[in-house]
């Protein structure tokens, strides 16, 4: 098997060293996508490491916890950290050769955000507020049209590459497939549904309290000190996440083979971080530019993202060049 | 001993423990007398089959008693299907009646329970083993009656009254397509052991006949829908184990039969055999979730979500079959080993959560999710177990619920292949519609979980309950193990079906237990894998170290306070989000075209000072497209006929003579 003759130490370190730099980066997107949006409004913004500073400030606080919440409000904050992280960790940032891609494909890394949100959206039930029921509630109608539209862009993308397993289709996207429709489709729908999970306008805005259209940060409100802090950094997680598995599907130039001398690795790293700061850009960019939508329009935007995942994959049942 | 023999008596065996449910009239003791004898006779069931299944899975084992139909005897036989199925079934029967010698003792009514308890095990056992069409119908009725004399259990209840009625037509009509099925698999010639249809082969034109017949028969008792409109009545009036037992355990008797029919004796498979079961099986997996989240009454989710699960295993059997139509053997054997994976699954879990609603409604005495809420704190271990049962059927890495979806979803990639333009055409719809269930089902067991056993309770009887009695939880904590165990080494359950399913599609998937790290890989590595032990293994490690270094560096300090909920006092735990509330996005979404759902808002003008009255209607729609006309047109033939009754003796001679010579022009004009 393909991982047993990859030397093991190499694959070892770049996987630990992946997970470190998610771990790292992660805020800094955050804060760079902050800075970027205030800019664009022309306000000063807070400075690129606030997030860093908000996480540790959190750490150090007590943490309050509602008379009415049971065990469960305690633990998943730590659940839903470390699905979130292992699914970011699985996903190729700079280098394709991670070690234990072969231990979960493109479904898994789905699934295990679709952990997380399900254990988060307990939690959000578990005091028994109105807020933490509404942002639930939201919460359980926008997963149940971004997961599906989710898998069938996975379907188009599996089919275009012959695998459902990040690292290969990563490599088989920069041996080139050409441009084709289907993939096309599958990249705004991806877009969309990246949009929707991680609550940025349109369709949930993470600026906001009390705000009856919020549905992430209703569910969350009970949360503080270093529960809250996990939560955010998992947020945080899952953003770059995102932006790293747009790039390693899409944009996959800069990403190291397996194998490769620590050149070719220093200068994935370097691609990589370039390619962030577009993603970041781009968000706040968007962002800026449209408004918040009803939560009830919400359901047409994901449809949108569904449909265009399905005719990508339908597509690709009737035509092997599209 | 021939295993067979062995699981005969095991069938003798519970037959007579119906007996000792009717004699000993002290229930404790008959209680421990009927579901002791269970357990044991159970449990060796299981080893019985899981030793043939692992050591001699290619040789049959056969038995003919001289019982049944005069020439040709009752047979019976062991082979893989059987075995596997066997030990599904009697793994259920073990946990069930485990769980009920604890919970038989808040049972009402315990001797309509325990006679007819072991009769539906013996039942269920005999239709696995039956190598007959006689003895496989008769077997299939003796089953449908048993568990209809559990639905009955409280018949002073109307609900209960009409849901035994409701399953009696049901299950009457599932047996009677049935009959007509093995009927014209008999042939001319009336060939009814199993062994003679199959060497009689393909039927023709017929065959198209008879798989349409077979779905009726055994989907009508698995709950496709539109045939599933029995299953969410009789389910839940059962007692909870029973409910358990018909929810988890029945519902696989009838994939049984519908493999056994159309895998084994309809002989080899044309492509669009697939088509109509694919339809069914996506169908009632995505309206069965639907359905499963507009409900209130818990165990009423639960039948509901049955339901779901029942559309998906027969997706996978549909794609098992439009594979095996063209030849595709090892797309068909992921397929099938995807669908048998998911029958394993469903019956642990599904047991699982019927024990949990069983124990919630031991100490609260209510089914209605809108009354309960909070039960966690007071109920931790029937909470922990339901939530791993819960995370299990959403479908969650690492559970087992993952393992047989991904498997599914690796099918459904594999279906380009498929060299028909209405399959290429119908199989990415088949796979949105599982990815649509999937999500839907995450959703509505976080509304299971979330509004029972979570937030503060909602009446008196939640803020009141305790956990249920030690074997209970035994029960289900077995189970929860088994969840887990499955889910993280789907590989030995693979290579442990391997048998079943080359008996099936003559092919199998490749050896699992050989890759290294216990992954499983379904066509080759480059293509997918999976290692659900890798990734328990990592969240646990990543979940303990973020808790470790968090300890280390953070502050410890904890504070409980009111809940903040923006600043608002709320002491009222009725504004918490209700079971209605938390599903209203998403009946908005979906409800329009599943339910044709109208809400009417009644807002009195300003100075009136009647409340605001939301409604919501939400219509059946197999009641009212299917039933309903059907029972319309036995009225209008009824009130028609009804005139007959009331003849002078003058009229009926003239209708007998008219009768008569009508039938006598009949016969003589036959060709």
């Amino acid at each position: 098997m393909a991982m047993i003759d990859m030397s093991l130490i190499d694959g070892l370190s770049i996987q630990i060293s992946q997970m470190v730099l998610v771990l790292v980066l992660a805020p800094l997107l955050t804060g760079l996508v902050r800075k970027v949006k205030a800019r664009l409004l022309r306000r000063q913004g807070p400075p690129l490491l606030q997030p860093y500073r908000d996480l540790i400030r959190l750490v150090r606080k007590e943490a309050v916890i509602a008379e009415s919440a049971s065990w469960l409000f305690r633990i998943v904050p730590y659940i839903v950290f470390a699905a979130t992280w292992v699914a970011a960790a699985l996903v190729p940032t700079f280098a394709t050769g991670l070690l234990f891609s072969w231990s979960a494909d493109l479904i898994v890394i789905i699934a295990l955000l679709g952990s997380a949100r399900f254990f988060l959206a307990l939690a959000g039930m578990d005091v028994g507020t109105s807020f933490g029921g509404i942002g639930s509630s939201r919460e359980a109608m926008i997963a149940t049209l971004a997961e599906p539209a989710l898998i069938m862009i996975v379907f188009t993308i599996a089919l275009v590459a012959g695998s459902t397993q990040l690292s290969t289709v990563a490599n088989v996207m920069l041996a080139g497939v050409g441009l084709r429709v289907s993939l096309g489709m599958a990249l705004i729908a991806l877009i969309i549904v990246a949009i929707a999970e991680n609550g940025r306008i349109p369709v949930d805005n993470p600026a906001t309290h009390l705000e009856l259209t919020m549905v992430h940060e209703a569910m969350v409100l009970e949360y503080s000190g270093r529960h809250l802090a996990l939560i955010e950094l998992a947020s945080s997680i899952k953003l770059l996440l995102y932006a790293s598995l747009i790039a390693c599907i899409f944009v996959p130039w800069g990403l190291a083979p397996a194998g490769a001398p620590l050149r070719v690795h220093l200068i994935g790293v370097v691609v990589y971080a370039a390619k962030l700061g577009v993603a970041a850009i781009m968000l706040a960019l968007f962002e800026t530019m449209i408004a918040k939508m009803r939560v009830f329009r919400v359901p047409d935007l994901l449809g949108a993202a569904l449909m265009l995942g399905f005719l990508g994959t339908l597509l690709r049942f009737v035509s092997r060049s599209l | 001993m021939a295993p067979i023999i062995l699981l005969l008596w095991h069938v003798a065996v519970l037959l007579c423990t119906v007996g000792l449910g009717v004699v000993i009239r002290r229930s404790a003791l008959a209680r421990r007398a009927v579901y002791g004898v269970s357990i044991a006779t159970c449990g060796l069931a299981v080893a019985v089959a899981l030793v043939h299944l692992l050591a001699s899975p290619a040789i049959d084992s056969i038995a003919v008693l001289p019982l049944g139909l005069p020439w040709i005897g009752a047979n019976f036989r062991l082979d893989a299907l059987s075995a596997f199925f066997v030990l599904v079934i009697n793994l259920g029967g073990a946990a069930a009646s485990l769980y009920g010698l604890g919970y038989g003792r808040h049972e009402s009514e315990p001797r309509r329970v325990l006679p007819f308890f072991p009769a539906f095990l013996a039942g269920m056992n005999l239709v696995l083993l039956a190598d007959d069409a006689f003895t496989f119908l008769l077997s299939w009725e003796f089953m449908s009656l048993a568990s209809w004399a559990l639905v009955m259990t409280h018949h002073r209840d109307d609900d209960n009254r009409r849901a035994g009625y409701v399953y009696l037509v049901m299950a009457s009509a599932g047996t009677f397509a049935l009959l007509l099925a093995f009927g014209l698999l008999a042939g001319p010639e009336g060939g009814y052991a199993f062994a003679t249809m199959r060497a009689r082969g393909p039927s023709g034109d017929l065959t198209g006949l008879v798989l349409t017949l077979a779905l009726l028969g055994t989907g009508s008792k698995a709950g496709l829908v539109p045939l599933h409109v029995w299953l969410p009545l009789a389910h839940p009036a059962a007692p909870s184990h029973v409910s358990a037992l018909m929810s988890g355990v029945m519902t696989k008797v009838a994939v049984y039969g519908f493999i056994r029919i159309v895998f084994d004796l309809l002989g080899p498979p044309a492509w669009w055999w697939g088509v109509p079961v694919l339809i069914a099986g996506a169908g009632t997996a995505a309206l069965g979730v639907l359905y499963a989240l507009m409900q209130n009454d818990i165990k009423r989710v639960l039948a509901y979500s049955t339901i779901e699960n029942i559309g998906l295993i027969f997706v996978g059997l549909g794609l098992a079959l439009a594979f095996e139509g063209n030849g595709m053997k090892a797309a068909a054997a992921l397929a099938m080993t995807a669908a048998l994976f998911h029958v394993l699954n469903h019956a642990l879990f599904k047991s699982l959560l019927f024990f949990g609603a069983g124990a919630v409604l031991t100490a609260t005495g209510e089914r209605r999710m809108e009354m309960l809420g909070g039960l966690l704190n007071r109920m931790p271990a029937t909470g922990l177990l339901f939530l791993v049962g819960a995370a299990a059927i959403s479908a969650l890495p690492p559970l087992n619920g993952f393992a047989s979806e991904w498997l599914m979803l690796q099918a459904i990639l594999l279906s380009p292949d498929l060299p028909q333009w209405a399959l290429k055409l119908l199989v990415p719809v088949v796979g949105a519609l599982l990815a649509l269930a999937a999500a839907l089902a995450a959703a509505c067991f976080v509304r299971a979980f979330g509004i029972t056993f979570l937030g503060r309770p909602r009446s008196e009887a939640a803020t009141k309950a305790h956990d249920v009695d030690r074997l209970s939880i035994t029960a289900m904590a077995i189970l929860a193990l088994l969840c887990l165990f499955t889910g993280v080494f789907p590989a030995l359950i693979i290579d442990a079906l391997a048998p079943v399913v080359d008996g099936l599609t003559d092919t199998r998937m490749p050896v699992q237990t050989h890759i290294a790290w216990l992954s499983i890989v379904p066509i080759a590595e480059s293509r997918s894998s999976y290692n659900g032990l890798l990734v328990f293994l990592f969240i646990t490690v990543s979940a303990s170290l973020a808790a470790f270094v968090i300890h280390r560096v953070a502050s410890n300090r904890v504070r409980r306070a009111p809940a903040w909920d923006c600043g608002f006092p709320n002491s009222s735990p009725a504004t918490q989000y209700t079971a209605n509330s938390f599903a209203q996005p998403v009946r908005r979404v979906f409800g329009g075209f599943a339910f044709r759902a109208t809400e009417r808002v009644d807002m009195p003008a300003p100075g009136d000072g009647r409340p605001a009255r939301m409604t919501v209607t939400l219509h059946d729609l197999a009641w009212e497209l299917v039933y309903d006309p059907v029972v319309g047109l036995v009225n209008v033939l009824a009130e028609r006929l009804n005139h007959l009754q009331f003849l002078t003796i003058r009229r009926y001679l003239s209708l007998v003579f008219g009768a008569l010579v009508l039938l006598l022009l009949i016969i003589a004009s036959w060709p």
